[in-house]
């Protein structure tokens, strides 16, 4: 028989506002195996400790239930008052009668009640708790950052920084990222390229750093300190070792007519390309959706200009296996699809454009040289209007759009309208929005300037309606400071598309374990306290997969996010998690379903010789797990049809016992 | 009516066991009745002249008997397998539970079993049975003989038959046949077209009368784990007849579930109900679910297939559609 101590937690009014923390305790008294209960006001506090360490001396307790917040906040905060008692940590159990009880309950009677039905059903657990005690598992000291943008370029040179090798895998044929595609920067208005080539260098540069371009992660296996993960790289029909970079390729090729995604299909590029000048790796890349070589066997042009002797027909996808011991997500975002928003006449009107496709029109690297020129006629627009939250903070049943602020809108239209304003002052620019959100540093002096200095017409009101008419676009749009409707005649129309998680993200969720939100961003494991951190250990989340953030945001993720990895990779050997499966070979029937459930590859199976009562032996198949590679999923157990597998610490008959104590009220 | 008559059978089985391919065949054995065909394994020619039998009452499947069988001895077996039988061959053979190699699968084609719960209710005092593809002729101690339409007798599994083909073989006596289309789900559709309560009546009425015999776990290939959860006292589900009518329904819709993904529809567990309980309905449902939520699957019909259920694809669909789906259908 357990001898068990319960402490209810006040936490301040977080409870004892609601439960009758006085009455929990006396109930939970009388329950089975409890020889001690108490209530305190804190019980994390030091005092709060202190007392349970007491009662666990005075009364020799076995076991503990602590009645207070989420396992997530204080678990081991009290598995540890427990071991500094002599208490095994895993004897400690909490029940949650604050998330799940005080904060959701209004009414002092139904609080108190649940929350002793929750203390409850935690002894009848405790009961049938055992100590446990965990293993080592070594760290393989290599990160892997997935995405090139500027998060997985600064992660990847803080980790290198630290001395530990890292890979970037990027899909692209060149790490850049959505940075790369930018004009100027918000608020100091620097040039994009001038900042991040730098660094697009010193990742090229840097012998600690191997860059995987234009490949993909297609499974990631293991756990903390021991990724096994398969890189493909595809095929880009080029030799990265010997092209030199020379572009001749990309001059001689006849295939002229390919979308340049670059540019967002701007203007076009060849079917051998280098996505821009500044491209890291500085390698020519073959389209094979484009090239007439490869298609119907007939050209081969780029190999004969190749003086290097680079290009290769028939290179196939590689497939790399790498060990990690930590994976960084930096997959980033893309503007969300017009095709819902009609109404702006997106797809109608070539003049109809969103604010990246607007960033490339100034770029001087972009498809007009920098002239800001409507990409109908060629014509300088000298009516322009820009049109804030297109797809943002939309209600939540509306069809399209998103829910959340994209954040980054707010700061980059002004800094369009303002850069329009100053190169072209001849030029009327209107901006529509709902609130103008500038918190950051200098960013609400930036847009105060685009009004008073630059004289860029902000008017509160959302556009209603675009129509092309002849070469203009006639918009009608409400002022809801004058309250009225506004009817203007536009050369060109700017959409601040909403930001969206990039699509690979749910894949790369699902291989990686790691949780995401309803609209795929990765969920962090706390959302003020452990921002970087993915809930599943050793993956870290840096940049825009985890919500929408501008530039130095990103940036500073990015380092946090590295110094989580080299955290972790500066140990050598990390204590694992007693609470893994267990196998009963008296029951197991050697079926597999185990074997192949476990994402961790921690179930093998053996033929096995058995005793039977009759005197005779048997040969059985059975399955046994490796406590080492074990994560504690329970998956295996679920799979399992004889109940035969079952994890430590959430036993079967734990969770009975806990259904049973909850039922039985 | 059977295509393959049962003298095929025992020459094939003699050529067998003195050939020295195996050393014993697993088969069907006169029962105590005409009707009632029992699984026996023969060890030789003389056992296989006596008590070998086959017909329209070879009912049984005898996939799950190998289990033991070849584990008990060296040597190879050689089994009898109508289409239906060898998906849950295959079945076992995914599970790991029998050796291939130590089995030597001969096929049969089948035209059908008559389900002698429904011929007894048609005729009384059963001496002997004929059967073309018509009619069923009864020989009766009282009533002279009784004359059936065979259809009417036939058993349910094989009124919609879901394979005429073998899966799993090493030979076959007699023809090939082809995967046939059924309207197996028909019954399905029909209970979940009713409302909750029409269909709790429904299941009320027929569990109720289950008397926990345990037949049907007894002879579910399915069913095969080293100890069965309700035989298990530290399961805390151990028990014999149910005490009220929440046990009546937990044994069978736990079992249902155990055996979900896995179970080949061969439709044992209703043969051999002795309360007539249409317990295949139970499994049906959740095949039908499982073809509807992740798209056709069939247990048994290839070795080493993945139930989708114990599997991951990256196009499977999100818990809340199944959800939105529950909450439609409640």
């Amino acid at each position: 028989m357990q001898r068990i101590g319960v402490f209810v937690c006040h936490c301040g009014t977080n409870i004892a506002g609601t439960v009758d923390v006085v009455a929990v305790a006396e109930a939970l008294k009388n329950e089975p195996g409890v020889v001690h209960s108490a209530e305190y006001q804190y019980m994390c506090s030091q005092a709060g400790q202190d007392l349970i360490k007491a009662a666990i001396k005075e009364h020799n307790l076995s076991g503990i239930v602590v009645c207070s917040c989420s396992p997530r906040m204080h678990e081991a905060t009290f598995r540890k008052t427990a071991a500094a008692a002599g208490l095994n940590p895993y004897m400690v159990e909490i029940a949650n009668i604050r998330e799940q009880c005080s904060w959701i309950h209004k009414d002092m009677a139904s609080g108190t009640e649940k929350a002793i039905i929750l203390g409850k059903a935690a002894i009848a657990k405790v009961n049938l708790n055992t100590p446990l005690t965990p293993g080592e598992s070594p760290v393989t000291k290599r990160a892997l950052v997935i995405g090139g943008g500027i998060a997985g370029i600064q992660t990847a040179l803080d980790i290198a920084d630290a001395g530990f090798p890292v890979d970037i895998v990027e899909t692209k044929p060149t790490i850049g990222g959505k940075m790369a595609q930018l004009d100027k920067t918000f608020p100091t208005l620097d040039c994009a390229a001038c900042i991040l080539t730098p660094k697009m260098v010193d990742v090229a540069q840097n012998e600690k750093i191997r860059i995987f371009s234009y490949s993909e992660v297609v499974d990631v296996r293991g756990f903390v300190g021991n990724f096994d993960v398969t890189i493909k790289k595809r095929a880009r029909y080029v030799k990265e070792d010997i092209c030199t970079g020379c572009g001749l390729c990309t001059e001689k090729c006849p295939q002229k007519k390919v979308p340049n995604e670059f540019n967002l299909g701007m203007d076009n590029r060849r079917a051998i390309y280098i996505p821009f000048a500044q491209a890291v790796p500085k390698v020519a890349t073959i389209d094979a959706d484009y090239c007439t070589m490869l298609k119907t066997g007939k050209c081969g042009v780029c190999a004969k200009v190749c003086t290097a002797g680079a290009i290769d027909y028939e290179a196939k996808d590689e497939f790399i296996e790498e060990k990690y011991g930590a994976v960084v997500v930096a997959t980033g975002f893309n503007p969300i699809s017009m095709d819902k928003f009609d109404e702006f006449a997106y797809n109608q009107s070539k003049d109809v454009i969103t604010s990246l496709e607007f960033e490339r029109l100034t770029n001087a690297a972009g498809p007009t040289a920098g002239k800001l020129l409507r990409p109908s006629d060629g014509e300088h627009p000298h009516t322009i209007v820009f049109v804030q939250c297109v797809g943002s903070r939309c209600e939540a049943c509306a069809e399209k759009g998103k829910e959340y602020c994209s954040k980054i809108c707010c700061m980059y239209t002004a800094k369009h309208a303002m850069l329009t304003r100053d190169k072209y002052p001849d030029t009327d620019v209107y901006v529509f929005y709902i609130d103008v959100r500038t918190p950051g540093k200098a960013f609400d002096e930036f847009y105060r300037r685009a009004v008073e200095e630059y004289g860029v017409h902000y008017i509160k009101g959302m556009v209603g309606k675009v129509s092309p008419e002849g070469n203009k676009l006639k918009v009608q749009a409400s002022d809801l400071i004058a309250g009225k409707q506004l009817h203007i005649d536009a050369d060109l129309v700017v959409l601040a598309a909403a930001i969206e998680p990039d699509k690979s993200a749910r894949g790369l969720a699902t291989m990686l374990t790691a949780s995401m939100d309803t609209n795929d961003f990765f969920t962090e494991a706390h959302p003020k306290l452990r921002p970087v951190e993915s809930p599943t250990a050793g993956v870290f989340l840096s940049g825009t997969c985890q919500g929408p953030k501008d530039i130095p945001e990103t940036v500073s993720q990015a380092g946090a996010a590295a110094s989580k990895v080299i955290g972790l990779l500066c140990k050598d050997k990390l204590t694992g998690n007693p609470c893994v499966a267990q196998s009963d070979e008296m029951m197991c029937n050697g079926c597999s379903s185990c074997e192949r459930v476990c994402p961790y590859g921690a179930i093998t199976y053996s033929d096995k010789e058995f005793r039977m009562p009759d005197r005779t032996t048997k040969i059985r198949r059975v399955a046994s797990v490796n406590p080492a590679v074990c994560q504690g999923c329970g998956a295996c157990t679920v799979a399992c049809p004889s109940g035969a597998m079952d994890l430590n610490g959430f036993k079967n008959n734990q969770i009975m016992a806990e259904v049973d104590a909850i039922c039985k009220m | 009516m059977q295509e393959v008559m049962r003298d095929k059978l025992v020459a094939k089985a003699k050529e067998l066991l003195t050939g020295g391919v195996v050393t014993r065949v697993l088969g069907w054995k006169r029962g105590e009745f005409c009707y009632d065909l029992t699984p026996g394994i023969f060890k030789s020619a003389d056992e296989l002249d006596k008590e070998f039998d086959f017909g329209d009452f070879a009912a049984p499947n005898l996939s799950k008997y190998l289990i033991d069988e070849t584990r008990k001895e060296d040597g190879k077996v050689a089994v009898f397998m109508k289409p239906c039988d060898t998906y849950s061959f295959n079945q076992l053979l995914t599970e790991h539970r029998i050796d291939r190699e130590k089995v030597y699968v001969i096929g049969v084609p089948c035209e059908g079993m008559i389900d002698n719960k429904k011929l007894s209710a048609a005729a009384d005092g059963i001496k002997n049975v004929a059967v073309d593809y018509e009619n069923v002729v009864v020989e009766t101690l009282w009533d002279g003989n009784v004359t059936v339409p065979r259809e009417s007798v036939l058993a349910e599994r094989c009124l919609n038959c879901k394979s005429k083909k073998h899966v799993a073989l090493d030979e076959l006596v007699g023809y090939e046949d082809e995967i046939t289309e059924c309207n197996r789900f028909d019954e399905v559709a029909r209970l979940e077209a009713m409302t909750p309560e029409e269909r709790f009546e429904f299941w009320q009425g027929e569990l109720s009368r289950c008397i926990r015999c345990n037949a049907c776990r007894d002879v579910c290939p399915a069913c095969t784990c080293e100890k069965c959860v309700f035989d298990n006292p530290s399961s805390g589900v151990e028990s014999k007849a149910p005490s009220d009518s929440f046990e009546e329904k937990m044994f069978h819709i736990i079992r249902a579930f155990h055996v979900t993904g896995r179970c080949t529809d061969c439709g044992e567990c209703s043969r051999v109900c002795p309360q007539n309980i249409p317990l295949h309905l139970l499994n049906r449902k959740f095949i039908k679910d499982i073809n509807e939520l992740w798209g056709e699957y069939q247990a048994g019909a290839e070795v080493g297939s993945r139930a989708p259920l114990v599997n991951y694809t990256f196009d499977d669909m999100e818990p809340s559609e199944a959800v939105e789906r529950g909450d439609k259908n409640a």
